[in-house]
């Protein structure tokens, strides 16, 4: 099980801010996830965009990094704001 | 030093730690930034600001480092609230100090831009028109910008 975590604006899409999950067989890097969980939640690209950043247990990642040990994957949309 | 709070953040006693700390700097500059009453889409009812521990902390401690390693600093103070606060509520204090007046000006401008646009935060304001996560605003941007140039 892998923990998934949805930042800011994210909690709105996903409905929590929080979910535990069994990744799906063929969803083996950060990138996958992204797509996966894109149609999941019929997020209409908003997990898709490129300002949206993934860390994976706690570090940030690119969209090919693996999520082999990934037990902790964040969702983070842009920081900051006035 | 570095503080991430669920409480309400009091700058008097955050300056008393920090000269405190500094005792004999020279000089000491603080900023006390607060949850503004007005917003573009009306009158802020109350701010909830949202961080990931320990990359918010980390970012931060690394902000801090980097601005210890420009300027020749004494001592250093950060807190931020985070949670849920009202507006005219302390939402961050950042403190310098220093044998030079303008290296703890600088660097405290320079952790303010940090904390404005590249700390991990997600904020959230609920108005009188309803609640929007607020994003970055383009001045933001320029403004910590200022610091890269010079690298």
């Amino acid at each position: 099980m892998t923990k998934l975590l949805y930042f800011g604006r994210l909690s709105d899409i996903t409905g929590s801010a929080e979910e535990t999950l069994t990744l799906p067989q063929d969803v083996s890097t950060a990138g996958e996830l992204r797509a996966y969980l894109d149609l999941r939640f019929e997020a209409g690209g908003a997990l898709l965009e490129p300002t949206v950043r993934i860390a994976v247990n706690n570090e940030l990642c690119f969209d090919d990094m693996s999520l082999a040990g990934a037990e902790e994957i964040a969702f983070m949309p842009p920081v900051g704001g006035g | 030093m570095l503080q991430l709070s669920e409480m309400p953040l009091r700058a008097s006693e955050l300056i008393k730690a920090l000269e405190k700390r500094s005792a004999g700097a020279g000089g000491l500059v603080t900023f006390t930034g607060q949850v503004r009453p007005e917003a573009k889409s009306g009158s802020v009812s109350s701010l909830f600001l949202q961080a990931y521990s320990p990359m918010t902390e980390n970012g931060i401690e690394s902000a801090i480092a980097e601005a210890q390693c420009r300027w020749p600093l004494t001592a250093v103070s950060v807190a931020h609230r985070i949670g849920e606060m009202l507006p005219g509520d302390t939402i961050v204090f950042v403190g310098t100090a220093s044998a030079h007046r303008r290296a703890a000006f600088e660097a405290a401008d320079f952790l303010m831009d940090y904390l404005k646009t590249e700390a991990i935060f997600w904020k959230r304001e609920s108005t009188s028109s309803g609640t929007n996560w607020i994003e970055p605003r383009a001045e933001d941007y320029s403004d910590a910008s200022r610091w890269t140039e010079h690298k």
